[in-house]
């Protein structure tokens, strides 16, 4: 599905704030990556989702609070563009019990927190395409109107839990948005690498659901398919499939420089930076000048620093806390 | 009292759980129109509807995974598991996601599932239908593991189960499903982390997990006439572990026999036996004795088959060896 040219003012959701949203994203991840690289404060595995900014914040934006949301690792996109608060999700980079998850998950659990919809975030490839048919069956069955959206990589669709999943979810015709976030590459290998189907979306479509291609770098065309399938998910019809087309910015892990891509793939990529294009239409259609963007930019910036700040200054959980976090206890 | 197979304790907890809260749901491979391999689900899709027992494809990860999401969403899923060896395919499910969720969510998250699955020891079934290994499942905190060997207890522990607000995997003995006892018609239930002392006695502990309870339970009647007496404990719930039932035994008796069908290495019973060491070192009257099956997978052989597992000769020939009885 291709969805060129939509006329700005016929959207039912403020352009600027998609913009907004996904410039907290990216300002977010920049920071993230420097605590990282340059400052040295933050350890352990962070999957930035750099690039793929279009994907959270169209998919999201289309979604209601109490919406379901269930993802992978790369989860931080996810999480603010479904809006969790930023100093919460930044505490939990930091492992400290302000934090989501109390500084328990971290990086790749960081976007858990029911009270924003987001139920799962797991760090095993393809784990929660079958989960997220459970979270639907669970709305089906109590006849909630109550969307589930499960997003993933391009890896995912490779595992047994891909195809068991995807395969029950049809099946039962449970109420869910699959969402592949195909951005090219499983962890460091080109999906032309690991991929034996033609496309995700064939292989999608083999399990007798509609499937959609978007372009994952383009928030309006992704709200736009978003928004149609939502409605159709929160009719309890069964399963829809979108695969985003995109590109990471950056390597798998924060770690990672990258440095097996083709430059040219790289830099073809970049071009179409999620952020730019729709600045650019944004200044276009005239609904904002340079000065507008940069103080959107320095607002962003600021709230990020912020929650950094809170992060810093928030205490790690007592250790002797951790026994009661195992089992739940009445 | 009336007198029921395993069988049928089975399904009546599951009956009278789910006319209790309509938010139980089974799912599994053949649980719906065809009964449950085993007919512990017989007769529930006529009575509860197929909304509530949803037979599944082959798709151990997508039971266990489509179970998580349910129990998220605020259901009571009864996963069945056909064979325990099928749960090694969902493992990622069961202890990489279901027993970590509610800890690295910072205790956000709540995860109601009863995984209900069987081990075929003992019928024939082959190396890859008859596996018993509890020390999987043990060794991952966040997961509950009960091990009935009785209808009575099986009832009530599933009942617990089921009204558990954290994931259980319960284990069953296919050898056992055609087992009659007691189980009143009253309703009643059996807390978890309750071992129970099956027979009284004071010269020997035996402690003996799932199946193996009964072979104990034969030692025990031969030890009788031969005017020694022993007790048998039936832990019953894996995790949690009663060590106190158990310690309180071993100090009375000095010593101790235990018996389960898992491979000895880094076993239950390896488990158990360093627990009474790190807690009752100094009651020991001598090593503590270990009936297992043996380190090989399980030959299909009939006649091999039982020369492989527990039974009460072999445990009375390890009383023999160790305690210097003459039996």
């Amino acid at each position: 599905m291709e969805i060129k040219n939509i006329p700005l003012n016929e959207l039912d959701v403020e352009p600027i704030n998609l913009l907004k949203k996904m410039l907290q994203i990216r300002k977010f991840e920049e920071k993230i990556e420097e605590l990282f690289l340059v400052k040295g404060t933050l350890i352990g595995p962070a999957h930035l989702y750099l690039g793929q900014e279009a994907i959270a914040v169209g998919i999201c934006s289309a979604l209601k609070k109490d919406d379901y949301v269930i993802t992978s690792y790369r989860c931080h996109g996810h999480a603010i563009a479904k809006g969790v608060n930023i100093k919460k999700l930044m505490a939990e980079m930091f492992g400290k019990e302000t934090g989501t998850c109390k500084g328990l998950g971290g990086s790749m659990h960081a976007a858990i927190s029911p009270e924003d919809g987001l139920i799962y975030a797991t760090a095993i490839v393809g784990s929660q395409i079958p989960i997220a048919a459970g979270l639907a069956l669970s709305n089906k069955y109590l006849n909630r109107k109550i969307a589930t959206v499960c997003f993933f990589g391009d890896g995912a669709v490779n595992t047994g839990a891909f195809h068991e999943g995807m395969n029950l979810a049809s099946l039962w015709k449970l109420p869910v948005l699959y969402v592949c976030e195909n951005n090219l590459y499983a962890e460091f290998t080109h999906i032309t690498r690991s991929l034996s189907s033609k496309s995700i979306a064939e292989r999608a479509a083999s399990y007798n659901m509609k499937v959609f291609i978007v372009d994952g770098n383009d928030v309006i065309s992704v709200y736009k398919v978003a928004k149609d399938c939502i409605e159709k998910i929160r009719n309890l019809n069964g399963p829809i499939f979108i695969e985003a087309r995109t590109y990471r910015m950056k390597g798998h892990g924060v770690y990672d420089q990258a440095k097996y891509r083709d430059p040219n793939e790289v830099n073809e990529w970049l071009q179409r930076d999620p952020i730019r294009i729709f600045k650019e239409k944004l200044i276009k259609e005239k609904l904002l000048d340079e000065e507008g963007y940069k103080k959107l930019e320095r607002e962003v910036i600021n709230e990020v620093e912020d929650a950094v700040r809170f992060a810093e200054e928030s205490k790690v959980l007592e250790f002797n806390e951790l026994e009661k976090l195992v089992y739940f206890e009445k | 009292m009336r007198e029921i197979t395993f069988v049928e304790a089975l399904r009546e907890a599951i009956k009278e759980e789910m006319k209790r809260d309509e938010k139980i749901i089974v799912l599994g491979e053949d649980v719906g129109r065809y009964g449950g391999v085993y007919k512990v689900t017989q007769g529930l899709i006529e009575e509860f509807g197929e909304q509530r027992v949803l037979d599944t494809p082959i798709s151990e990860i997508a039971i266990i995974g489509a179970a998580a999401g349910a129990a998220l969403g605020g259901l009571k899923p009864i996963a069945e598991i056909m064979y325990m060896d099928f749960a090694m395919i969902a493992l990622d499910q069961i202890v990489t996601q279901i027993a970590k969720m509610r800890f690295m969510s910072g205790g956000q998250l709540k995860i109601p599932i009863v995984i209900r699955t069987q081990y075929s020891l003992g019928r024939a079934h082959g190396s890859q239908h008859s596996q018993f290994f509890p020390s999987w499942f043990v060794n991952s905190p966040g997961i509950k593991v009960v091990s009935p060997s009785t209808p009575y207890d099986a009832k009530g522990l599933l009942k617990s189960s089921i009204r558990e607000e954290n994931p259980v995997l319960f284990i069953e003995s296919g050898v056992l499903y055609r087992t009659k006892g007691n189980v009143p018609e009253e309703e009643y239930t059996i807390p978890l982390g309750k071992a129970d002392i099956k027979k009284k006695g004071d010269d020997i502990t035996i402690i003996a997990v799932s199946r193996c309870l009964n072979e104990a339970i034969k030692a025990s009647n031969i030890l009788e006439e031969k005017g020694i007496s022993a007790e048998v404990i039936d832990p019953r719930t894996l995790i949690p572990l009663d060590i106190n039932t158990i310690l309180s035994s071993v100090k009375k008796t000095g010593k101790v026999v235990i018996v389960a069908d898992d491979v000895k290495f880094c076993s239950i019973t390896s488990e158990i036996a360093m627990q009474i060491i790190e807690n009752a070192f100094d009651y020991l009257d001598g090593p503590i004795v270990r009936i297992t099956s043996p380190p090989l997978p399980v030959p299909f052989s009939p006649e091999l088959e039982k020369m492989y597992m527990v039974d009460e000769n072999k445990i009375i020939k390890g009383i023999q060896q160790n305690f210097g009885y003459k039996i």
